[in-house]
């Protein structure tokens, strides 16, 4: 398993379009991918659930990824975060 | 075949494939279903059939909004294809042995009430996404089409009980080429969009939607108001050299587009465009308005829930003002209350709206209101050539009061510094009998006259325009509304001012005649309309018509009136 933390730094938090953006890299992966805030847990995969999180500015979050390509995701959804401006 | 006749909106004829704007019918009830299995499967063929509609929407979106627009149906793919979504979906018809209508209704209300609830106002704005996704997907469960005006790829007509500001601006202007309504008249949003638009349309057709369906044959007849459905081969031949007149009539009109409109004895009028937004600019343009008569400053405060600020409105009329390059622009201050509402003013209803509270009696009571616009137009003035006119004018102190609130405000924002024209006239609508009456008076103090024959009409014949059952009264022609008229112009040349019209009396064919033979200075109407009345106005001459209104306001009804000019004019 992999996992690592961030702090969003996007002055509207996580919305639909970054929503959609993280759904669609992990969606190209095989693994296991969740996100963790304030103790809840919810699938990377579904917009839904990312969205249902409503998570605003400044606030920290974690992501987990487990399966055969655990570690390329992980790095893939860190690199979306910071090329976009959403996450430090 | 049948003929549904409305109310002529829009000149010109279109014939097309009708393309029906309604609301589908998406109402199903809870079953219960006996192979799981293959239930499962019409939903998941649902799924893709979906993916597949909003993917090639997305594409049109991309290619007409941009990415940025185009980048909510990303969203909305991906709900639709959401683990969490449809995992739980298939369960439900799985094991509770449900219809997937059902088992996506449920499912997809717990995600909307969980977004409804999120204490995030964009967060709840979410639900509607879900809906809108959940409305698609339905739709291909139960075989009916959702409408959705933006794939539109081939040329149609419209139908639809009524359009609104956001349906048409989701129309793509290529594929529609006419469209007929249930309800509006000459004045309503579709009418006047239709107009601006230069397609042909018919409104208030009352069934419309009800008797065409999805790409029945139409004929919009956009001269006659007549809506022809699946017409017969002869009547689709005969209205196609109808079209091909109508065309070659408008290639003749367009000849004048940069021409002055000087009668043939060599009088000149203006010409000038009713407008309602700074949008509306192109269509002036492009029929050679030779100025605004009429921008009515209302739709900067309607479809809102609050009042424009300064700045909105100054941006308005700047835009304006530049865009018409020194031609004169004639702006209505604010002509709401009575029947045109204002919600977030919260005024009551009253018995008798057209006999009420509106325009500047409201003006001059909500002061603030007032201040606001006229500040915005005196800011606006050095952009162009502003003309300032107050509505719904009966007394000379109603005149005196507006016009020291707009001198105070001039004088607190020259005292600032702010650049304002010196050259701004201010006139007055004459629209209530009294004032007309007492136009000579009126014309020692105000700069111009510019006169509204709707309600000048109404309040004259003491018949509410909006009343079908006395509309007989509606009697342009009639010898009293001439004579009030007469009236006017008269007065305004004795104090070396003049007078505009900016009812639809002023682009009307047998109207335009009377009118220029009384001395009227200016014509304001629908753009699409200035050609036309060019074209007529450059083949008069002004002293045969001072002639024909001369008899005609001896003559006792508007019957004989009319036959008058038809007889004189070959119309």
């Amino acid at each position: 398993m992999a996992e690592k933390s961030f702090k969003v730094i996007d002055e509207t938090g996580i919305h639909a379009r970054p929503a959609s953006m993280l759904v669609s890299v992990a969606n190209k992966f095989q693994s296991d991918i969740n996100l963790i805030h304030n103790d809840k847990k919810v699938n990377l995969k579904s917009i839904l659930g990312v969205m249902s999180l409503g998570i605003g500015k400044g606030e920290e979050f974690k992501i987990s990824t487990e399966g055969s390509d655990e570690q390329d995701a992980l790095d893939a959804l860190e690199n979306t975060l910071k090329s976009e401006g959403l996450a430090e | 075949m049948s003929v549904l006749q409305g109310i002529a909106a829009s000149s010109g004829i279109s014939i097309a494939k009708a393309y029906c704007l309604v609301e589908p019918d998406l109402t199903f009830s809870r079953n219960t279903v006996d192979d799981v299995e293959i239930e499962v499967e019409r939903f998941q063929s649902a799924i893709a059939i979906t993916k597949g509609e909003l993917e090639s929407i997305q594409e049109i979106a991309k290619k007409e909004l941009g990415a940025e627009e185009a980048a909510i149906f990303d969203a909305h793919i991906l709900v639709l294809t959401d683990p969490e979504l449809i995992a739980p979906i298939e369960d439900k018809i799985k094991t509770e042995q449900v219809n997937a209508e059902h088992a996506l209704e449920e499912t997809t209300d717990m995600f909307i009430m969980m977004f409804e609830q999120m204490d995030n106002e964009y967060m709840q704005e979410r639900a509607a996404d879900i809906r809108d996704v959940r409305k698609r997907i339905l739709s291909h469960l139960l075989g009916v089409k959702v409408v959705n005006p933006s794939e539109i790829s081939e040329e149609v007509v419209i139908i639809a009980e009524d359009l609104t500001p956001s349906d048409t601006a989701q129309l793509n202007r290529n594929f529609v080429k006419g469209f007929a309504t249930d309800i509006g008249g000459r004045t309503s949003h579709s009418a006047i969009m239709a107009r601006s638009l230069e397609i042909p349309a018919v409104v208030g057709t009352s069934d419309a939607t009800e008797i065409i369906k999805d790409g029945d044959i139409i004929i919009i007849d956009g001269l006659n108001g007549k809506v022809h459905i699946n017409p017969s081969d002869e009547i689709i031949a005969e209205y196609k050299v109808e079209q091909e007149n109508f065309e070659q009539q408008k290639l003749e009109w367009a000849k004048l587009v940069n021409e002055k409109t000087v009668t043939a004895d060599g009088h000149y009028v203006e010409l000038a465009a009713n407008i309602g937004t700074p949008e509306d600019l192109e269509g002036v343009t492009n029929n050679g308005g030779e100025g605004i008569g009429l921008y009515r400053t209302e739709f900067l405060y309607m479809g809102r829930d609050q009042l424009p600020t300064e700045d909105e409105q100054y941006e308005a009329y700047k835009k304006v003002l530049e865009g018409m390059d020194g031609k004169p622009v004639v702006v209505r201050t604010l002509d709401i209350g009575g029947d045109k509402e204002l919600p977030y003013l919260n005024l009551p209803t009253e018995m008798n709206p057209f006999l009420g509270f509106r325009a500047i009696r409201l003006c001059l009571e909500e002061l603030d209101i007032f201040r606001t616009q006229l500040r915005a137009l005196l800011r606006a003035s050095s952009y162009g050539n502003l003309k300032i006119m107050f509505p719904m004018i009966a007394t000379l102190e109603e005149f005196r009061e507006a016009k020291a609130i707009l001198e105070e405000e001039k004088a607190k924002l020259q005292d600032q510094g702010t650049a304002i024209s010196e050259d701004i006239e201010i006139g007055i609508m004459v629209e209530i009998p009294s004032t007309a009456v007492l136009a000579n008076q009126f014309a020692k103090e105000v700069d111009f006259f510019s006169i509204g024959t709707n309600d000048l009409i109404q309040y004259t014949m003491a018949a509410d325009r909006m009343n079908e059952r006395v509309s007989y009264l509606y009697q342009p022609y009639n010898p009293a509304i001439l004579r009030l008229v007469k009236m006017v112009i008269d007065a305004s040349h004795r104090e070396g001012k003049w007078t505009g019209m900016c009812g639809e009396m002023a682009g009307d064919e047998i109207a335009i005649p009377l009118l220029l033979g009384l001395g009227l200075d200016e014509f304001s109407m629908s753009a699409t309309s200035i050609l036309k009345a060019r074209t007529q106005i450059k083949g008069l001459k002004k002293s045969d018509m001072e002639e024909l209104v001369n008899e005609a306001i001896q003559m006792g009804t508007a019957e004989e009136v009319m036959q008058a000019v038809k007889t004189r004019c070959n119309l």
